[in-house]
């Protein structure tokens, strides 16, 4: 079978034959590298989709190559807004500095009595592998760079939640410049995370605990009530979704 | 001048680095990848701490498991250290944030942390986070770490350490961004760099960087290694993709059947005895399969859910419903650096080793499931707090750049050499001998056939080279360092194999079938000078 790889070089998609059977991406990047070409390049760690490292997009749509079963015709890219250092190889230093601005850690811990319930309540967002497949299919980081993103405002609605934070309110303030409402809840992020984290659903969570201490959303003020307005974005959806 | 410079960043680095920085050092850590890309990231089944929380356990029992699973071989004091501050480091780690497994008994803070049975453990001890606790005490640490404002140099691959007389004055880096060889200079290094199983390649539950290229580097520098022939292979690895099962499948209740669905084992005893087990099983032509189907979906997606998806991706069987057909693979290095009780390398000064590289001599022969989650934690803190009270006291006098202009060279050599001979079906080659010849079962025949393919490899290695000539992110180079030291590590590994007439935990020889009191040591191996691999 054939399957097609972007090339940072030559920014072409290169043709790479592969003997026929099912495999794991990850495999079959390998024997390329192996026995094909050895400048193929592309990161790879645990081929057990629990170190995060592999994300891939394959035909448009973010992918773990260890956890991704090939198929004829596949095509190969690199993960999206992030700057390319070759081939499928990405720079995520992006993710740490989300992380930072977003503080999602334990700011002021405090002995609680946690509960299966308690556990639940994070369980999901703890998951989280930091592969970067959620930011690379975010819409929003077309148009602005600063984002949070979804796994950082994951992981800060993880601390939120957590009843070992006695000053939740400082992550909370963390998170509304560039954060939780310059989402547009589209679920992309939703749609491709390799552990089914539901970051969508843990920003507008998020936004609930911000309503409560006090903030809204910035764009409110400044929204048109009185004829339809499709470029604000303000309600947290794009009207021309899908269109 | 930084203090403590870490190499490595997976949970003991991690660790040390915020030990360190809490201490008041300044702190830099250089891992290969990025932090939580890390082998922490694969631990899944529990980190011991003999809480209580699940029926009665004490310290002295958690001792007195690790002791006996270590067949002689461990430092009791060692062990002592590591169990009595298992309890508290549990509870830094919760602290932290970790989000354990938990009960819902009305207690409060460490007390309500859920713990499991491991094999060869008296009590359910292994205090865990679904089948994902590696992965989050990592993540958890990792926040931490940028809430301390740790520095981080990502993708910097160690070349060498420096030294000086015998003291270590830092280290040399490949950045495989850029190409460029730094050199990074310390008051101290702790050495984090993980173990050697990768060697196993295509044999191994490890990712594929767990290379021992801090171990090789070690014995580069004039440090010693220890018994480095005991490896423990994991019971339970998925067959056709040696993916690991985690221990605590049978924690849990998980049977072990045989073709005719025949038991055949006690699921719980240590890793070393079910794994020869296994093999046994296997050499007589039977298939071994491990069944958790009687546990229902329910439990299984509770307690393991990771196991679930990870064998229908790569066995395409539903555990819920289907046997899980499995083999055992090599999965953790009991052996590596040579360390005193402060963690200290033996043969350099000012340099520490923590982790799996290190053996600090808390598995002996064979190690605990739940046990290494607990050393990267607990001696991971060891480490840092050492190294910065000897960092106070060393001397920052600068030495000068004689190894990095050497590495550069050795580097340049390798862009210049032709590659005659592709290394990576070597690599695999070494992998599969490794398992057949070097693996659960041992003989002196085979052992000597397979330090004679590895001498030939090694000398097969001077045509071998990069056919990539890419001056940045060259990772075609970076694996073939990384073989270069595996290649170091093989005759190790064997030699101290092949010395070893007995059976003893991990390490099994036909026709020596018991252990020997007179062989109740530790295997040390040290070069004479330092000489360099080319």
């Amino acid at each position: 079978m054939q399957i097609k790889i972007l090339r940072s070089e030559t920014n072409t998609h290169q043709s790479y034959t592969l003997p026929a059977g099912e495999i794991p991406l990850l495999n079959a990047l390998s024997y390329i590298k192996e026995t094909q070409d050895a400048t193929l390049t592309f990161s790879a760690g645990c081929r057990a989709s629990v170190c995060g490292t592999c994300a891939v997009r394959v035909n448009g749509r973010e992918e773990l190559a260890c956890a991704y079963k090939v198929k004829p015709g596949d095509i190969i890219e690199p993960l999206q807004y992030h700057p390319v250092l070759r081939d499928l190889k990405v720079d995520k230093h992006r993710a740490k500095e989300t992380l930072l601005k977003s503080t999602a850690w334990l700011h002021t811990s405090q002995e609680a009595s946690l509960t299966h319930r308690d556990e639940k309540l994070s369980e999901r967002q703890t998951d989280c592998i930091l592969c970067d497949s959620c930011y690379s299919a975010c819409p929003v980081y077309a148009v602005n760079p600063d984002f949070l993103g979804p796994f950082a405002l994951t992981r800060a609605y993880r601390y939120t939640t957590d009843k070992r934070e006695s000053n939740a309110k400082n992550i909370i303030d963390n998170v509304q410049s560039n954060g939780v409402w310059d989402c547009i809840l589209c679920g992309e992020c939703t749609a491709v995370c390799p552990k089914s984290i539901d970051p969508k659903m843990d920003i507008t969570m998020l936004r609930g605990l911000s309503v409560q201490e006090g903030y809204q959303d910035p764009s409110f003020t400044t929204q048109s009530f009185g004829t339809p307005d499709f470029g604000g974005g303000g309600f947290g959806f794009d009207p021309n979704a899908g269109f | 001048m930084i203090d403590v410079l870490i190499i490595g960043s997976g949970g003991a680095g991690l660790t040390a680095a915020l030990a360190a920085k809490h201490a008041g050092a300044s702190v830099a850590v250089a891992g290969k990848a990025y932090p939580t890309n890390s082998q922490t990231s694969m631990a899944q089944g529990g980190m011991n701490a003999a809480l209580g929380n699940v029926g009665e356990d004490d310290i002295d029992s958690h001792i007195a498991d690790t002791v006996k699973s270590a067949k002689g071989l461990c430092d009791e004091a060692m062990v002592r250290y590591m169990c009595e501050n298992a309890p508290g480091t549990i509870a830094w780690l919760e602290r932290l944030g970790v989000p354990f497994s938990r009960l819902d008994n009305g207690k409060s803070g460490t007390q309500t942390i859920a713990q499991r049975q491991m094999g060869g453990a008296s009590a359910k001890r292994a205090c865990y986070a679904q089948d994902y606790t590696g992965l989050k005490i990592l993540h958890t640490l990792y926040d931490t770490c940028l809430k301390e404002e740790i520095d981080f140099l990502d993708e910097h691959y160690l070349l060498n350490l420096v030294t000086n007389e015998g003291t270590v004055k830092g280290a040399t880096f490949l950045d495989i961004r850029t190409g460029e060889v730094k050199q990074i200079s310390a008051r101290s290094v702790i050495i984090a760099t993980g173990g050697y199983g990768a060697l196993y390649h295509g044999f191994t539950t490890n990712a594929y960087g767990s290379t021992g290229d801090g171990v090789a580097a070690v014995l580069r520098a004039g440090g010693a290694v220890s018994d480095m022939e005991f490896i423990q292979f994991h019971p339970t690895a998925l067959k056709h993709s040696s993916i690991l099962v985690s221990e605590s499948a049978r924690g849990e209740g998980g049977y072990l059947v045989n073709e005719k669905g025949e038991r055949f084992v006690d699921e719980l005893k240590p890793r070393d005895e079910v794994a020869r087990a296994i093999f046994s099983q296997i050499q007589e032509g039977q298939r071994v399969f491990l069944d958790v189907r009687h546990l229902g979906e329910e439990k299984l997606m509770e307690l393991l859910p990771q196991e679930v998806e990870l064998c229908k991706l790569h066995e395409h069987v539903d555990p819920a419903k289907e046997l899980i057909p499995i083999q055992p693979v090599a999965h953790y290095t009991m052996g590596g650096i040579e360390v005193d009780q402060a963690l200290e390398v033996q043969g350099i000064k000012g340099c520490f080793a923590v982790g799996e590289c290190s053996n600090v001599k808390v598995h002996g022969a064979n190690r605990l499931g739940g046990n290494s989650l607990l050393e990267i934690t607990a001696f991971g803190k060891l480490a840092g707090e050492h190294a910065y009270q000897y960092a106070l006291d060393a001397s920052s006098q600068p030495v000068d750049d004689t190894q990095q202009q050497k590495d550069a060279e050795a580097i340049e050599a390798l862009y210049t050499q032709k590659a005659g001979v592709n290394f990576y079906p070597y690599r695999e080659k070494l992998g599969n001998l490794f398992y057949n010849k070097v693996g659960i079962v041992r003989d002196n025949a085979h052992l000597h056939d397979a330090l004679n393919e590895v001498s030939a490899m090694q000398e097969m290695q001077k045509e071998m080279g990069i056919s990539d000539k890419s001056r940045s992110n060259n990772q075609n180079l970076i694996d073939f360092l990384e073989f270069q030291n595996a290649l170091i590590l093989a005759p190790m590994i064997i030699t101290s194999a092949i010395a070893r007439d007995e059976s003893r935990g991990a390490h099994y020889k036909v026709g020596f079938e018991q252990e020997d009191e007179a062989l109740k040591k530790h295997t040390v191996i040290q070069w004479k000078k330092e000489t360099t691999c080319k």
